[in-house]
């Protein structure tokens, strides 16, 4: 009889190899050309997972963003005035054309952002050309969108977008300012710019008017230059809580329309009666996708007292699973994250829950890359609501528990926060989970379920996590004035 | 016969207390002297506690309770017509006819809103048809604890047309009256007494507007600001915003409040939350 062999689980490599030709240097996105920075500057953008140069971005200044805003301002009367049919024409081409080169756009954010393909692929692409196909049959029956509104464009919008869905986010704020007739300077973040500018190619096949969207590339000067551009008439922003109040003091003198998603802390709250495999996968999801760099992220797990080490455990056991690494490997769970400033970040939260006297937990038994941004996946057991890991957003994969007696403590523990996004519920009563549903403070609950998305529903927070919601007829509401 | 005069206090938390501060304004009206309280910050920020108290129980009754409650509170305004008139026409040079029409639409006004209580979200909220196995329905609630800023033209419809798309939709108010017209609104604090709206529900206050705004502009535990106001207050409200995220929707001062805008569901616009809620159609 043959030995025992330990068998060897490990996935062999599956690496996409769809080929991405790459510039080795952008120009912006103005009049429906790519045009050389009047600021004569560039930047790198890299791959989070290599390290490497991906190619030079231009950065926007002064100069750059203010002929970005004319170029909407000129192109404003001709497409607010469109006939909506047309315009919708030019929306649902944009869809089918991302459809068609989705698994280009997949592969580059992957490159740009360092989240695994599996997500872009089956999640960020998907969502984009279902959020153009959506808006796009708004066009022409906007006077039934919102009730009491006579459905008028605004003007320029203004719109600076986070590095964590560039594409994705990009697509929440275009497509329904261009549905309502509005024209666009976009802001991409300065660490993942590419995939914005692959749909401006998009934008240029379908023959979208020059100047009905601009996109800018450039950091938080760049943002700042765009968002205080007398030329526009509402700013929409996505990104930090603290950036979004400055946005909010700086447009508080004028007379311009703003929404803001921000920030979360969102709670999942898993109770005793709970579906428990279903459960296990659901805080997997929402806090291991996108490597947990996800505004909505279920960051603080809230577990019935009675059941927490048998939740720990199969979490536990689960994380073991969990393939950290190559983000353009098919089998890739856990990808990297995305900038050298994010990992430090992140890291020193880690940091501060060891020295606050949380029981760190890691149970990643394999060798993370040695180039690149990579942080395994951590959940912190032990941990009290006055620790800093369980206040602030981390905005990386690191969880924490906590935990709670009965629904009424569940819904307490889950609002005390000053965020609002999201909130996750997960019991076999309904009843149950109808009432926590309605105790939550938040924009978003997903019940037995968690991190779902779609263009037709609404989506965005309560309190400090912004104002003003995406998808659905609650967010048209923000681009008609 | 000795006349009793009226002393004019604040209402919070469904009681009338003088104002912590000792302080008066004097407002002298057609030969009547009436002596207000000038409301301090701590005022304001008891007013806040106390809505804050009430809120989450306005909030969960019954949308009908909330309307029935708000018919009521019409009612009840209804029996002191000619005392709104009379507070209308104290302090400014509105003629009787006019004051008399003011009155009028501000009790056509709450009968409006006593009705859209049970069809905010009948109107405004949605069922989601998502691309995937889910039941995805979108609910509107209330934003949490309102200030509102009531306007000097149209004191009492301004203040109502303020105030109640808040109530309606199950917010809790802190109204400060209007600074050159505000016996109306202390006319309607004793209303809301009678009525059966909550104690904290809607408090009200008089008092110094450069004094009071900037406090409620920068405080932290009101949800948002419904306000008429131009000029640097309503710059002052919108930069207090970036303190907790509050909602802010500043309104023309002489506007037409009889508009049927006011009435319209864009009132609900900036006290109100969209919710959405997700769950598996097949587990």
């Amino acid at each position: 009889m043959q030995p025992a062999q330990a068998i060897d689980w490990s996935y062999a490599p599956a690496p996409e190899t769809f080929p991405v030709e790459l510039a080795p240097e952008h120009g912006l996105f103005i009049g429906g050309n790519f045009v050389d920075p009047r600021s004569r500057k560039h930047f790198d953008t890299i791959d989070p997972a290599t390290e490497r140069k991906l190619s030079r971005v231009a950065e926007a200044g002064k100069a750059d963003v203010d002929v970005a805003v004319k170029a909407a301002q000129k192109a404003f009367k001709g497409w607010s005035r469109m006939r909506p049919a047309e315009r919708a024409g030019y929306l649902f081409r944009i869809a089918r054309r991302i459809q068609e080169r989705a698994r280009e756009l997949a592969v580059l954010e992957s490159m740009d952002n360092g989240k695994p393909i599996k997500e872009t692929r089956d999640v960020d692409v998907p969502l984009v050309a279902q959020h153009f196909f959506h808006h796009a049959g708004w066009c022409d029956k906007l006077a039934h969108a919102v009730p009491g509104v006579d459905p008028r464009p605004i003007g320029v919008c203004a719109q600076v977008i986070p590095w964590n869905f560039p594409l994705l986010m990009a697509a929440w704020k275009i497509a329904p300012a261009l549905a309502c007739g509005n024209t666009v300077v976009l802001k991409p973040a300065e660490t993942t710019p590419l995939t914005a500018l692959r749909l401006a190619e998009i934008l240029q096949e379908v023959d979208l008017p020059p100047g009905v969207v601009n996109i800018v590339t450039g950091a938080g000067e760049t943002g700042r230059l765009l968002v205080e551009h007398p030329g526009v008439q509402k700013v929409a922003f996505t990104g930090s809580t603290e950036v979004g109040k400055r946005i909010a003091r700086a447009c508080a003198g004028t007379d311009k329309r703003l929404t803001l998603e921000l920030g979360g802390k969102s709670p999942n709250i898993i109770f005793a009666d709970a579906p428990m495999d279903q459960a296990i996968e659901g805080i997997v999801n929402g806090i291991w996708f996108n490597q947990g760099q996800v505004c909505c992220a279920g960051s603080r797990l809230l577990v019935e007292e009675s059941v927490v080490d048998e939740v720990i455990g199969r979490l536990t056991h689960r994380m073991r699973s969990l393939r950290v690494g190559n983000p353009l490997d098919k089998n890739t769970d856990v990808g990297a994250i995305n900038s050298r400033a994010q990992l430090e970040r992140v890291n020193s939260f880690i940091e501060c829950g060891v020295r606050e006297g949380a029981d760190r937990i890691v149970c990643f038994d394999g060798a993370l890359p040695d180039t690149g941004y990579w942080v395994a996946p951590t959940l912190f057991r032990g941990v009290q609501p006055a620790h800093t890991i369980a206040r602030e957003e981390i905005f990386g994969p690191v969880l924490t528990v906590l935990t709670f007696r009965t629904p009424d403590e569940a819904i307490a523990r889950a609002n005390d926060t000053n965020y609002g996004l999201s909130a996750g519920v997960w019991t076999s009563r309904a009843s149950k989970a109808y009432e926590v549903a309605a105790g939550m403070k938040a924009g978003v609950v997903w019940l037995n379920t968690f991190n779902q998305f779609d263009a037709t529903s609404p989506f965005g927070g309560f309190k400090e996590s912004g104002f003003g919601r995406e998808g659905g007829r609650a967010g048209l509401a923000a681009y008609l004035a | 016969m000795a006349t009793v005069t009226k002393t004019w206090k604040l209402f919070i938390g469904g009681a009338f207390p003088r104002t912590e501060s000792g302080r008066t304004i004097k407002a002298v009206a057609g030969g009547t002297v009436h002596h207000l309280c000038k409301a301090s910050r701590k005022d304001l920020r008891d007013a806040v506690e106390s809505a804050r108290g009430a809120q989450a129980k306005w909030a969960s009754s019954t949308a009908y309770l909330r309307g029935q409650i708000l018919y009521r509170l019409a009612e009840m305004l209804e029996a002191r017509r000619g005392e709104f008139v009379e507070a209308i026409r104290a302090t400014s040079r509105v003629t009787p006819r006019k004051a008399k029409a003011e009155v009028e639409a501000s009790i056509e006004h709450v009968v409006s809103f006593a009705g859209w209580t049970d069809k905010i979200a009948i109107v405004l909220g949605s069922q989601n048809p998502v691309a995937g196995p889910f039941y995805t329905f979108t609910g509107i609630e209330a934003t949490g604890v309102v200030g509102v800023l009531a306007p000097d033209e149209s004191p009492l419809l301004g203040a109502l047309a303020l105030a109640c798309p808040a109530l309606a939709a199950g917010n809790a108010v802190v109204l400060v009256a209007s600074e050159r017209h505000p016996i109306p609104a202390l006319v309607l604090s004793e209303a809301l007494a009678t009525s059966d709206v909550p104690g904290g529900a809607c408090n009200i206050l008089t008092g110094d507007h450069a004094e009071l705004v900037p406090a409620m502009a920068t405080h932290r535990d009101i949800d948002a600001i419904v306000a008429a106001a131009k000029g640097k207050h309503a710059v002052a409200l919108k930069a207090g915003a970036a303190e907790n995220m509050k909602r802010v929707t500043i309104v023309d001062p002489s506007s037409d409040f009889t508009d049927a805008r006011w009435r319209s569901p864009v009132a609900f616009r900036g006290v109100t939350e969209a919710k959405t809620v997700w769950m598996p159609s097949m587990a």
